[in-house]
């Protein structure tokens, strides 16, 4: 009977996980359909669901009109660099609050979570005239700088706890065994902390890859990651949402690739430490 | 190499006083263990020789040098920790090469070295193997093997043999004393247990509430405990101490009889009581003894043979010669 009880209980639970996973992917189903629509048939009512002519020219039409490659690149190097530099910064400053706590590390730590909080709107003004002034306004290094900044909060938080994880003896035994603070954090604290810091650099880039406001906003064309792409396609008359489709897919492929391939890494490193 | 003073040290965390100002000295080659029950500061008095905690007042030196502000990576000590604290994503090869890499030695120096210490530590075999892979006994011998090829002024242990089960302990005990034998290196051990403070110390410094509360030679503890403290704390099992009327008797507010030195008949005596619990060993029997009418029951050592039982009524008779006598104050009557 207790048997019978747990299989039908995994399976309303199986049920129940497909369920909210199909709701989640489903936009982005919708979207990789619609990509392969015509533009009449992307907003015929009742929708069409897979009873439509394939075609690929929404694709043609977006490869010819914009150089995707160029988008990708900046995408790219936006993603890698704002991450990597992150990281660069929040190691010293997750391990000064992970090993070397003062009275106000969680003040900070909570003041640093809680500037997520604010509504990027909010800070437009200045750093659009901050842009300006230093000559950043659509370039690499001005989006990976505000990227960074960004998304620095999260990083700094997850390095914090994956460091909070490792026993502080073993850096303390480091330190007696004549490691400099430098060596310390590179060859014992960092090569434990590989998961972690694995998780931190994939979540991070595809929270950067999929950032679309600053992105957009102080953006033109140099810089110009596949965000501004996607936008660059809608308009405000005619028919466009096939291929705003295509032009999505095209920028969430990469992403969604990266992301497939390593969900493993991300859902060890995202319950590091949870079951112990 | 390896003389360690501490001059009016002192560590404060905030307003609470952990270490109050205490002077030490511990000479070259000392086996010298600090001993007290928890929380008495003996580990922070440990990690304020290390480096890893920084005095609030006072001077270290170590070997003559001011060593008060030096990093622990520089102050020649090598520590092994009650949890071993191996790198764990290091081979045990390269836990032991660790300290050598970082002081920059060659590939050749280092093997000859680790090679050297694993041979003394019967590690051969495993020098391959990830901490993971390893017992508790094999990954505190790695821990040691780590501590020795820095050859160290002073050794610091840190209660490290507490996370090993009994037989395991009493082996590596033998294990550490032999090393430091050989060796003749400054030891600097830390412990809760009094039985591994009086079987591996030259030296047995007893800490309660921070404060130095005697040093002196395993014998001299047992045989002259300065206060009742001491008394109590060295000894297995716990001296019996008496207070009231019988004290005073003696002209001391307390008095103190150990265990063994309670003669024990079942006709006649001093003290007449009741057995209570026995704990057989083998070799000895110990007896609780109550109703003797002088406040706490007493322990008695007995033969292992001895043939009193649970109820039994029993006479005790103090060897006076042997008798510990306090004052008011908890101190030592001469």
């Amino acid at each position: 009977m207790a048997r019978a009880v747990t299989t039908q209980r995994k399976a309303l639970t199986t049920a129940a996980a497909w369920t909210v996973a199909l709701l989640i992917f489903f936009p982005i189903l919708w979207t990789i359909l619609t990509s392969f629509k015509s533009e009449t048939d992307a907003v015929m009512s009742p929708p069409l669901w897979l009873g439509f002519d394939w075609t690929l020219e929404n694709y043609q039409t977006v490869l010819e009109r914009a150089n995707y490659f160029k988008f990708f690149l900046n995408s790219v190097i936006i993603a890698v660099g704002s991450t990597a530099l992150g990281v660069l910064v929040a190691v010293p400053a997750a391990w000064s609050m992970a090993f070397v706590p003062g009275t106000r590390t969680k003040d900070l730590l909570m003041w640093m979570l809680s500037t997520k909080m604010m509504p990027s709107v909010a800070v437009l003004v200045p750093i659009y005239l901050i842009f300006i002034k230093l000559g950043l306004l659509d370039t690499r290094i001005g989006l990976v700088l505000v990227i960074m900044l960004i998304n620095l909060p999260i990083i700094v938080w997850m390095l914090y706890t994956y460091f909070k994880e490792i026993p502080g003896e073993i850096l303390e035994a480091a330190r007696m065994d004549g490691a400099t603070l430098r060596s310390e954090i590179l060859y014992v604290l960092l090569p434990m902390a590989v998961p972690g810091i694995a998780s931190t650099i994939l979540l991070n880039i595809i929270l950067a890859w999929n950032e679309a406001f600053w992105t957009i906003t102080l953006t033109t064309t140099n810089a110009a990651p596949l965000t501004k792409f996607i936008s660059s396609f809608s308009s405000p008359q005619g028919l466009f949402y096939a291929k705003l489709s295509a032009a999505s897919t095209m920028a969430i492929a990469p992403i969604l690739i990266m992301g497939w391939f390593s969900q493993k890494q991300l859902v060890r490193g995202l319950t590091f430490g949870a079951v112990k | 190499m390896g003389q360690i003073s501490l001059d009016k040290v002192t560590k404060r965390f905030g307003d609470v006083s952990v270490i109050p100002p205490l002077d030490l000295r511990i000479e070259e080659g000392e086996f010298v263990v600090f001993v007290g029950p928890s929380g008495c500061g003996k580990s922070t008095l440990l990690r304020l020789i290390a480096g890893l905690e920084d005095v609030t007042d006072g001077r270290i030196s170590i070997d003559g040098k001011d060593a008060t502000g030096v990093p622990p990576a520089k102050r020649g000590l090598a520590m092994v920790f009650q949890s071993y604290a191996l790198y764990p994503h290091m081979s045990v090869r390269k836990n032991i090469a660790f300290p050598l890499r970082m002081a920059g030695l060659s590939q050749a120096e280092q093997d000859k070295k680790v090679n050297a210490a694993a041979a003394v530590l019967n590690l051969s075999s495993y020098m391959d193997r990830k901490p993971g892979q390893l017992s508790g006994g094999q990954r505190q011998r790695v821990a040691i093997g780590r501590a020795i090829v820095r050859e160290p002024a002073a050794f610091l242990f840190d209660e490290p043999l507490s996370n090993l089960d009994a037989a395991l302990r009493v082996n590596m005990r033998l294990e550490i004393s032999e090393l430091h034998k050989s060796l003749k290196t400054t030891m600097i051990y830390v412990t809760h247990d009094q039985v591994e403070a009086m079987t591996m110390a030259d030296k047995i410094v007893v800490l309660n509430a921070g404060n130095i509360e005697q040093v002196g030679s395993p014998l001299d503890l047992y045989k002259a405990p300065r206060n009742i403290f001491v008394a109590g704390f060295i000894g297995s099992p716990k001296m019996n101490l008496i207070s009231g009327a019988e004290a005073a008797k003696h002209n001391a507010t307390t008095i103190g009889i150990r265990p063994e030195h309670l003669g024990v008949s079942g006709t006649s005596g001093q003290w007449q009581g009741t057995v209570g619990v026995s704990e057989h060993l083998g070799s000895d029997t110990f007896l609780r003894v109550s109703g003797t009418g002088l406040g706490n029951s007493l322990t008695v050592r007995a033969g292992g043979e001895v043939g009193l039982h649970y109820g039994d009524t029993v006479y005790l008779t103090p060897d006076l010669t042997k008798m510990h006598r306090f004052d008011a104050q908890g101190l030592r009557i001469a």
